[in-house]
Formats: C-alpha cells, structure tokens, sequence
C-alpha cells in the first residue's frame, strides 16, 4: 500500500486551492495539492470579467467601502448568506486584489481624464482623477451600487490563476496532477486525507494529512448544458457528502448566467453588459427596462435569468433549431473597447458562432453557471461536524453567497477564502497531531480497491455515459430556473431509479489504467447523488428565494424559510438523502432582512425583523459618534485572522 | 450548408504505452456530424458510443485553458474550438503533440513541461520585499499602458502548440520554446520584477535559450492566440547581445 504523508491536504488546483496552499506552506506546513489537471487549467482561468474589490480608485467607484460591498452581497443572497463570512470576505477583498498586484496580475489601471463610456445605452463622457493614475480600475457589473469589479481586459481568472500558481511554484509547492481523491480517508469523525487514484497508471494512493481542504469548484456538469468546464461535476463534494457525516448547504442554490452563447453554453462575461451591453429580443426590442427599471439589463444575475426566460415565454424569443434566445448587442460598444476589453468574447464569438460581435449580435440565453451549495463549513472553512475537513471557494457552502451570487464575487471568494481558511488550516496543522491507525487506511484503500475490482469484472451492466446523460437531462428539464412541485417531485423519483441502477454499472474496457470509462463509472454514481442532493433539497423548499424559483411558492418566506438547508448520506445503501436546517439567526444580522429592489416586495417576513431592525436603529443612535468601523463592530463583531484585521487604505480618503 | 448531415471520416493515433503489446496505429471512425459540431464534441461522441478507451483532454471547452493541443490535419491547434465544418472533404487526421510525452492517443503531459518551464525561466515576479508589503495601504502605481502591455504577453495558455511547431526543439531537446521566451519577456517588461537583463541572460543567455532559435518561426504561425513571439524573440535576443 503506497501511503504519502503531508501535513495539509489541498483537494483541487484552482485559485481557492492553490492559495489555501500557499497560507499553510507560509505558516511551515507542507501541503500538495492534487489535482485532476495540470493547475494553471483550472476552472478558475475561465472567470472572464473580474474580481469584486472595494477600492474605489476609478470615478464611478468613488464612495465605496467595505459596507457597501457587504450590502450588495447580502442584498444578492437574497438574506441567505452567513453575514459573519459576508463581512470577513468584504473586509479581506481589498487586500487580496493588493496582494496579487504585488504577485504579479496586471489589473487594469485607471488613466486620469476624458474617457467615453455607455451607461443605458448612450454614450457618456466620464473623467477619472488624476490623483488616481495607475491605481487598479474597475467596471460595472450586475446587482452592484458601484463600479467595483476589477479586471484585466476578459481574462481575470487567467491572470488570477497564473499569478497564483506561479506563487506556488516559486514557494515549491508540489501539484500531483492527474490525480483524483475518490474517498476521504476518516476516523472518529476526524479526516484524515483521501484515497487517491492515479488517472495515468490507475494506482490506488492513500494521502495522509492533518488537514484536508476540498476546493474542486462546483457541479455545474450535473446538468446538461453549462457554462462550467467538463471536470466541475462535483466529486470533491460528493466524497464528504460520502463519509456520512460531513454535511453539504444549501444544494438546491444553483444558479444561471443570463448570456452563455447558443447551443454550447459557452459564458460570455457579465463585463458585456457592466461595459454598457444591451439584452434585445426577437423584434430587436430592449426589453429589460420593462421588467426592471431601475437595474435594466444590470440587475442580479438570477433577476435577469428569470426575466429573460419569462420573456421568451411570452413568444418573444429567437426561434432558432436549438429553441428560443434572445440576444445579446454589445455592437454599441465600439470595436477598440471591444479588442481590448472583450476580446476573450470576441474570439468565442468567432471561433464557436463564425461571427464577429463587433457588427452582430450574440444568440444568448440563461444557463447553469455557478454552485452556491457546497461543503457546509464554518467560518473557518471547516466541517462543523468533521475535524480536520476544510473547503474553499465554489465546492464550500462558507456561505458568503446565499442563494444568489454577484458576479464577481466568486474569484474574489476563492482568494479571499483561500487566505482565511488558509490560516486556519496552519491553526489547525498547529494543534494537532497526526493521529490514524494504518489499519484505517488500509480498510479505505481496499473499500476503493473492491469497488474498482467489481466495476471491472461485471459482465453486464449500466453504461455509465448514458446514466449520466439521462441525470443530466432531469436536471436540465425538471431542476432549472423555474421550479415547481410536480417536475421537482418527478426529478427525485427518476433520480432514485438511476441512482439503483448506478450500482449496477459494467464496463467496455476492462482495464485498471488510464481508462476514461472507469473514470466515469467511478464519477457519475457520485454525481447521480449530487444531483439528489440538489433535486431534493429543491423540492422541500417551499419557497422562492434567489435563484431557487418555485413557480407554486412564489413568495420569500422568511418566516419559515430563513434557513440553511443542511443535507448528508448517512446510510449508503438509502436512495435518498437526509435533509435538515439550521436557522439563520435574524437577531444576529447587522443588516436585517429587507427588499432586494427587484419586482413586487411579497416577502413573508420573519417575526424577529422587526425587532431587530428596531435594535439597529437604537444601537445607531445610542452611539451617534460612532465611525463606521466602530459601528459594524457593535453590530456584528468579527473573529477573522490578526494579519486581515487592520482598515484598507482608499484614494482621497484614507483609512476612513 | 444543406440539411443532409456528411458522415466525418476521423482518422486518429490510438497507442496507450500502458496496456502490454499495444502498438501505434490509426484507427478510423465514422461520426455524423451536426450543426456546430467541433472536434470536441465529435471525439467525445466517439468515444461514448464508438471506443469508450479513446483517450484525449478537455477541460474548459471553450479556447481558454489550453488542454486540448493536438495535430488536427497537420496542424497543431486548439481542437475544442476547431468546428468540424471548417473541413470541407469531411477528413480529419488527428494527432497528439509531438514534443511532449505521450500518456495515450491524443493525450499528453504538458503540464509536466510546463511546470519545468516555470520553474527553469523562474515564472514569478522576483522583488525581496514582496512579502513586506502591507496589503492594507494603496498598491503601487503602475502606467496603465504598461498594464495592458504586459496582458497581451500573459494571454498565453500554454497549450504546447508552439512547441510542437518548433523545428529547433526537435533538434535540441532541452530547447525553452516560445512558450518559456514569451514568459520571460512578460516578466522582463512587468516593473515589478526587479531582475537585471544579466540575470535574465543566465536563463536564456545560450543555445538553448533565445541565441539557439533558427526563426523558422512555427510559434508565431500556429499560437491559438496570436501571440507576438517574432517581436518577443527579436527583442529578447537583441537585449540579450547587448549583455556580453
């Protein structure tokens, strides 16, 4: 039995993984990361349009802080966040954004005078300071008071991603690519690492650790169409759900992007619209201005998608062999802005649709997008029900995004989480010692030997390509941007069955090596009960709140919803999951439950609301002098790591 | 284009070195094709219905992570981006990169390359107080022209395609490629990194490095995105001459 020890454990090679790396590594503690690919083609090089900072150096960022940030992020969670780990992400962005600045991302810079911008569809002459030349710019983006998600050009994630890993490398921090964790290694409810397969040779290797962190991003290949690259089907999710005791939040949270291109859904960045690009519909018509007229084309991300979709229900969509889109018109925009700005969409635009954005317009419609259920975890990043198991980024319900996420919010997660957890996990490695029996390892590894031994020898059986396939189109058909009890209750018993028949699966090409069927039949039973997870978790939730839209509930329910769904798998050979909740505790919110701004107010509120805005309020005027900083402290004081403590320095206002 | 779908004819390399006895060998396979058809979708198609062993590697399927370099038709490229009706005959040879090692059929092992690289042209921005910095304060100014300069130099995605269209990396086997010149010219533009062009000669300074290039220039015809490596190559060998 091949055993390697470390002291931490870094599941996924993303920007979240990497930098959770890089904190322990700095702390002392070794850490390798595994990953399925070589890191620098993570997911996260796909995040087009930028990282959401509070820094406010560009004209339209002017009056931005930390507060504001945390507003807008709770507001687009639709109150379903954590605001604790809202609060400790808002205060730590702008630090991230600085330190990869000195790591080496070429953040777009702002350059003081005239410049032409289009802001609702005409163009307006803004002029950026000239105290603020060479400080990171930023654009606008949907569900944002100001502009504030910085950007190199449409190639954020990559630079992002390139920066970090060429931070790890310098540090000497080993990526063992090609590598898969099929199960966490675990005893007395403490992690321990992961059985680990070799997808070259197909060895079984057991990773020890004192820490091990999940950062294998999120499960949009549980549909059939998504903007997600192929590996985001969520096993570093489905192994904790696995281990029967970590538990997943919020699963039924998926959301839509409004523009992926027409058939591949492929994305093309929020920045289309935050740079002044137009939705239109089969007729050439603006329409989101009837929907939404204070945001328009630039409210959130689900708002959008769903108005889109109601839209096209209407009849005014495109009718295209692929169904109804709409379009997508950044020809506005100009061909200089366009070859500098949004050339990644440019190139898309070429290459997948043979036309040029520049002069047409783009086939667009809503697609799955982004994950904001994951691994349920503290602030810290760990399990609160298994020691030693942390997550990061998009595979981590932290939960700083609730049931809805601001674009650019999710890189700026994934480093921002990255340096907390990071710490903790150092904390951690600090404290503890290495404690598991060899014989527990060695009952992992052989559980994972048996499986992959009974796969290889069944004569007869399932094709794992198909399973897949048929979950992915429940998902697609009946768990989408509209929900409803009928097709969700039809979802979960179809699940079910695939889930039965997942156990059943037999394969064309026996071997135990390099093989990519048996790499899909050891996946798709662990994305067939993902997709449960999800199915199921929707199906209870007798509400709508963010991007979980029942079309029979309507109404956000805070009165009976205001919670957190908590699911696990505790008995393996169940065909359905166990959910529970956690509530959120109103009484504790700086920023209390209210209107996101967007259609009809029907909130059933919560009976502590309006205590605790009314404790708020008093608060406020029991402390008149109280500066902001002193005043989020009274009504949310923060645990976060020393070295994140301090205030961030603004242009032309200091540290205020 | 009629709606009568062709039938693509796909000849591609099948060799897994892990199974015992296996031999190189082209395999033909027949895939109908569909509207928007790429090579992603075809081999995947492929491999689901037709050879489910067919290994190859995607991952963003949209151009921007540079997994899926192959020989398409003689041509290193990005074959998830590749529509199959760019192939008016309806063949399509396919190829795994020469220049790296092969894992099996069309896969292979960039990543072990392109770690190398990062490693031997030290990809990061080399500055001692960089850890110093107090993250709280304004970050350092920098010309926005020079921001976006930088950019055009960092788009590369390491793809590998530039080193299999390379004549002198098959000549010289510890060769640094375009992809390990281009990194280097974005570092040695970036003001952050405070290397000296003396430090950048130890790295690239010798036959291996930019003075062993014949400019025959296959980085610059087949780069997926258009990188400028003739500029790179000419204005590092001339800083490089004025060295020593």
């Amino acid at each position: 039995m091949k055993v390697i020890y470390t002291d931490s454990l870094i599941i996924g090679g993303g920007l979240a993984g990497l930098r959770v790396a890089i904190a322990a590594k700095q702390r002392g503690y070794e850490s390798i990361i595994l990953s399925l690919i070589p890191a620098k083609r993570s997911h996260s090089a796909a995040a087009q349009g930028g990282m959401q900072a509070s820094l406010g150096a560009c004209v339209k960022g002017v009056g931005d802080d930390e507060d504001v940030h945390f507003g807008d992020t709770v507001k687009g969670s639709d109150w379903g966040c954590d605001q604790d780990v809202a609060r400790m992400f808002v205060n730590t962005a702008p630090k991230a954004i600085r330190q990869l600045a000195a790591w080496g991302v070429p953040w777009s810079r702002v350059q003081g005078g005239d410049r032409d911008v289009i802001i609702n569809g005409e163009k307006v002459t803004i002029t950026e300071k000239h105290e603020a030349q060479g400080l990171i710019t930023a654009r606008d983006f949907g569900g944002t008071k100001k502009w504030r998600t910085c950007f190199t050009s449409d190639g954020t994630g990559h630079t992002m991603l390139y920066a970090m890993d060429n931070k790890a490398i310098q540090m000497e921090i080993p990526v063992h690519e090609r590598k898969e964790a099929i199960a966490l290694i675990h005893e007395d409810g403490v992690c321990n690492g992961a059985i680990v397969r070799d997808l070259i040779t197909g060895e079984l290797i057991a990773y020890v650790a004192k820490a091990t962190t999940i950062a294998t991003g999120g499960y949009g290949r549980l549909y059939s169409v998504s903007t997600n690259a192929v590996i985001s089907e969520g096993i570093g999710t489905a192994i904790a759900l696995e281990t029967g005791i970590a538990t997943l939040g919020n699963m039924e949270a998926v959301q839509f992007h409004p523009t992926a291109i027409v058939p591949v859904g492929i994305l093309t960045t929020e920045g289309c619209r935050g740079d002044g690009g137009l939705l239109l519909d089969k007729d050439g018509y603006r329409f989101m201005p009837d929907y939404e007229p204070d945001k328009k084309e630039l409210a959130s991300r689900d708002v959008v998608s769903r108005r889109m979709t109601e839209h096209m229900r209407k009849g005014k969509g495109v009718t295209s062999r692929y169904g109804d889109h709409l379009w997508l018109d950044i020809t506005l925009l100009g061909r200089k802005h366009i070859e500098k700005n949004l050339r990644e969409v440019k190139e898309i635009c070429e290459y997948f649709l043979g036309i040029d954005p520049v002069k047409e317009y783009i086939p667009v419609r809503p697609t799955q997008h982004y994950s904001m259920g994951g691994v349920r975890t503290k602030a810290t990043g760990e399990s609160p029900t298994m020691k030693g198991l942390f997550s990061a980024g998009e595979a981590a319900c932290w939960d700083m995004h609730g049931f809805n996420r601001l674009g650019g919010n999710s890189v700026a997660e994934t480093v921002v989480a990255g340096m907390i957890v990071g710490e903790y996990v150092a904390d951690h490695c600090a404290a503890n010692a290495l404690k598991v029996s060899t014989a527990t390892i060695e009952l992992f590894m052989k559980k994972e030997e048996k499986k992959i031994t009974d796969l290889l020898v069944r004569d007869y059986g399932e094709n794992p390509f198909e399973l897949k396939t048929q979950m992915q189109k429940i998902m697609m058909d009946k768990v989408g941007i509209f929900r409803n009890g009928e097709d969700l209750a039809q979802a979960v018993e179809e699940l079910k069955v695939l889930n039965q028949r997942a156990k059943n699966i037999a394969l064309r090409n026996r071997i135990s090596s390099s093989n990519p069927e048996l790499v899909e039949a050891i996946r798709v039973p662990k994305m067939i009960k993902m997709a449960q997870c999800v199915a199921y978790g929707a199906l209870l939730r007798t509400e709508s709140r963010g991007a979980h839209a029942r079309e029979d509930y309507p109404e956000r329910n805070d009165r009976d919803w205001l919670k957190r769904t908590l699911t696990t798998w505790t008995d393996e050979s169940s065909d359905l999951p166990e959910v529970a909740y956690e509530n959120l505790d109103v009484m504790r919110m700086e920023m209390p439950p209210g209107s996101r701004g967007y259609g009809v107010d029907n909130t059933v509120h919560h009976p502590d609301t309006e205590k605790r805005v009314a404790q708020v309020e008093e608060i406020k005027k029991a402390n008149p002098t109280a500066d902001r900083h002193e005043m989020q402290e009274l009504l949310n004081p923060l645990t976060i790591p020393e070295k994140f403590k301090g205030k961030n320095e603004r242009i032309g206002r200091g540290y205020k | 284009m009629s709606d009568q779908a062709r039938i693509l004819k796909f000849q591609i390399f099948r060799y897994n070195p892990l199974k015992p006895g296996d031999k190189p060998r082209m395999v033909t396979y027949e895939v109908t094709e569909a509207p928007g058809m790429t090579i992603f979708i075809a081999l995947n198609d492929i491999r689901e219905n037709q050879d489910p062993s067919l290994q190859f590697d995607f991952v963003c399927r949209a151009g921007i992570c540079g997994s899926c370099g192959m020989v398409v038709n003689g041509r290193p490229d990005l074959a998830c981006r590749t529509l199959t009706s760019k192939f008016p005959d309806g063949e399509i040879k396919l190829l795994p990169l020469p220049g790296f090692e092969l894992i099996g059929d069309l896969s292979v092992n960039t990543g072990k390359f392109m770690r190398a690289m990062s490693e031997r042209v030290e990809s990061w921005i080399h500055d001692v107080n960089a850890d110093e910095v107090n993250y709280d304060k304004l970050e350092e100014r920098m010309d926005p022209d020079v921001a976006d300069q930088i950019y055009e130099l960092e788009r590369c995605v390491e793809c590998g395609c530039c080193v299999s269209a390379c004549a002198t990396k098959r000549m010289r086997p510890d060769f640094l490629s375009a992809v390990g010149f281009m990194r280097l010219a974005r570092y040695s533009l970036d003001p952050r990194d405070k290397r000296t062009d003396e430090e950048f000669y130890e790295i690239i300074g010798d036959d291996d490095g930019v003075f062993g290039c014949m400019t025959l220039l296959g980085c610059e015809d087949y780069c997926p995105k258009d990188l400028p490596h003739q500029t790179q190559i000419a204005y590092l060998r001339r800083k490089m001459v004025q060295v020593r």
